[in-house]
Formats: C-alpha cells, structure tokens, sequence
C-alpha cells in the first residue's frame, strides 16, 4: 500500500515537472497567427512603405524634370 | 543611375522582406521570441550605413585625384544618406536590446562603437559646414573622410570581437549564420539586405541630384 502511493506520487511529480518543461517552450506568436490578424499588420506596414517608395518616386521625377529643364 | 528598374527591384525586395519578415516562419528561440524578426530590418539599416561610408569614401578618393567638385558631391551626400540609416539603425537596436537584453543601451561594445562611429560621421559634417573655402573643404574632409572609414570598421567589426559582447558574431558569440539564422531566414536576410542598400544609394542620389541642381543655380 505504501509503496503504491509512493509510486504514484513519483508518477504526479513526474508529470509535473514534464508538463513544466512543456509550459517552459519558446512562446512564439503562433495564436495571434491562426487568427489571421497579422496580415492586417503586414498590409498596414505594406501600405506605409509603399506609400514611401511612391513618394521617393515623386520626387525622383521632380528632380529630373528640373535637371532637363537646366539642361 | 537615373533609371528606373533597380528602384522599383529595390522597393519590391524590400516590400517583399516586410511581408516574408512577418509571415514566414522562423526558428522558435528563447529570449528573442518573435523578435528574432528584427534581423530583417535592424541589421540591414547597418549594412546600407556601410555601403554608403563606402561609396563616399571611393568617391573622397577619386576627389582627390580627380579635383572633380562633383565627386565630392557624392561622398558628402553618401554620408548624408549613411547617417540616417546609421541612426535608424542605433533606435531600432536600441528597442530590440530593451526587450531582449532588458535595457536600452547596456554599455555593449558594439553599441559604444557605434555611437562613436556615427559621431565620427557628424563630426565629419560639422567640419565640411566650418570651411568656407570649397576647394579646401572638399579636400580637407575627403582626407578625413579617408581615415574615418577604416576606423569605424575597426570600431564596428574589429574591437567588439576582441571582448565580451552581447551581440552575435562577438566575443565569442557565434554570428547569427551559425545556428540561429535558418534556410527559411536567409531567403528573407539576404533580399531585405539587398534591397535596404539599394534603397539606401538611391536616396543617396537623389540628394546628390538636388545638391547639383542647388549648385548650378548658384552659379548661374
């Protein structure tokens, strides 16, 4: 009888310490990817450099417009 | 340099470097989390400050042999341009380090070296802005801009290495090619890499473009 409470207290701690190990994992936002929710971030930020990059080619045709126009 | 389709490739690797740097997966490390994502966009604003340091310094060079005031253009424009990739590059290191190494500036080597080169580079401005004289100043800073390349390659590559570091690739640290930065990481490093310097040179052209355009006017 002792040794069957013993041996199932070994078998609680046991478990314990695996599922610690497990909880213990690198938390990676794998969730917040199921939900879907990061592609409003990635076309937020997709929309802000393009925006950018519009921008830089605005004035890229600026400038060269003005360089003919001095030459 | 005027035309287009290496701007639009240079928008498109970066853009692309956004969407993979979100979405695809990377290895699952403790500490870094999901900041290990930051590897696109923190190290590749340090790789864009690099190559325009570069480019200005080839251009200080062809200054000096050729006497061509548009050269020297180029390698303070580079500069110009180089900075702000340089001070993007310390506040987004700067905010990473805050969540992983849990303090802004924790007195690392590499960061101190940083610092210092990127002051390095204002004081380099600050001495073109002193000096009236064009000629003079165009050969005076191309000289120093000479000797400020290779010391903040000394100071970025060289001197972290020889101590104790937090960053990867110092002081022991294996680089982040060792372990940690997978096939999965490299087909986005390397593109975002790449795109950030083209980006970075295009802009560095563009104020050049300006900066001519300022000057024939003065002229005229």
């Amino acid at each position: 009888m002792k040794k069957s409470v013993f041996l199932f207290l070994t078998i609680i701690v046991l478990a314990q310490t695996v599922l610690a190990q497990n909880s213990g994992a690198v938390e990676m936002a794998d969730t917040m990817r199921d939900s879907g929710k990061i592609y409003v971030v990635v076309a937020v930020i997709s929309i802000i450099f393009i925006g950018i990059v519009a921008y830089l080619f605005s004035i890229d045709k600026r400038v060269k417009k003005v360089e003919k126009g001095n030459g | 340099m005027t035309k287009n389709w290496w701007k639009i490739i240079a928008s498109v690797l970066v853009l692309y470097s956004i969407i993979g740097g979100l979405l695809i997966e990377v290895p699952s490390l403790p500490i870094l989390h999901e900041s290990i994502r930051n590897l696109y966009f923190h190290v590749p604003m340090w790789f864009t400050m690099i190559i325009l340091y570069l480019v200005s310094v080839i251009y200080s060079i062809k200054y000096l042999s050729s006497g061509n005031e548009n050269d020297d253009l180029l390698a303070v424009e580079s500069v110009n341009a180089g900075i702000i990739f340089g001070f993007l590059g310390l506040l987004t290191g700067m905010i990473w380090a805050n969540y992983t190494w849990g303090d802004p500036w924790p007195n690392d080597p590499k960061l101190n070296s940083a610092a210092i080169s990127t002051l390095m580079y204002m004081a380099y401005l600050v001495l073109r802005n002193s000096l009236e004289e064009e000629q003079k100043r165009a050969r005076i800073s191309a000289i120093y801009n000479i000797f400020a390349f290779p010391v903040m390659i000394v100071l970025l590559f060289i001197l972290p290495r020889m101590t104790d570091s937090l960053h990867p690739g110092n002081g022991g640290n294996p680089g982040f090619g060792g372990y940690d930065l997978d096939d999965n990481m490299r087909w986005v490093f390397y593109p975002a890499c790449l795109g950030w310097i083209m980006l970075g040179v295009w802009i560095a052209t563009l104020r050049y473009r300006i900066r001519k355009l300022e000057n024939s006017q003065l002229d005229s």
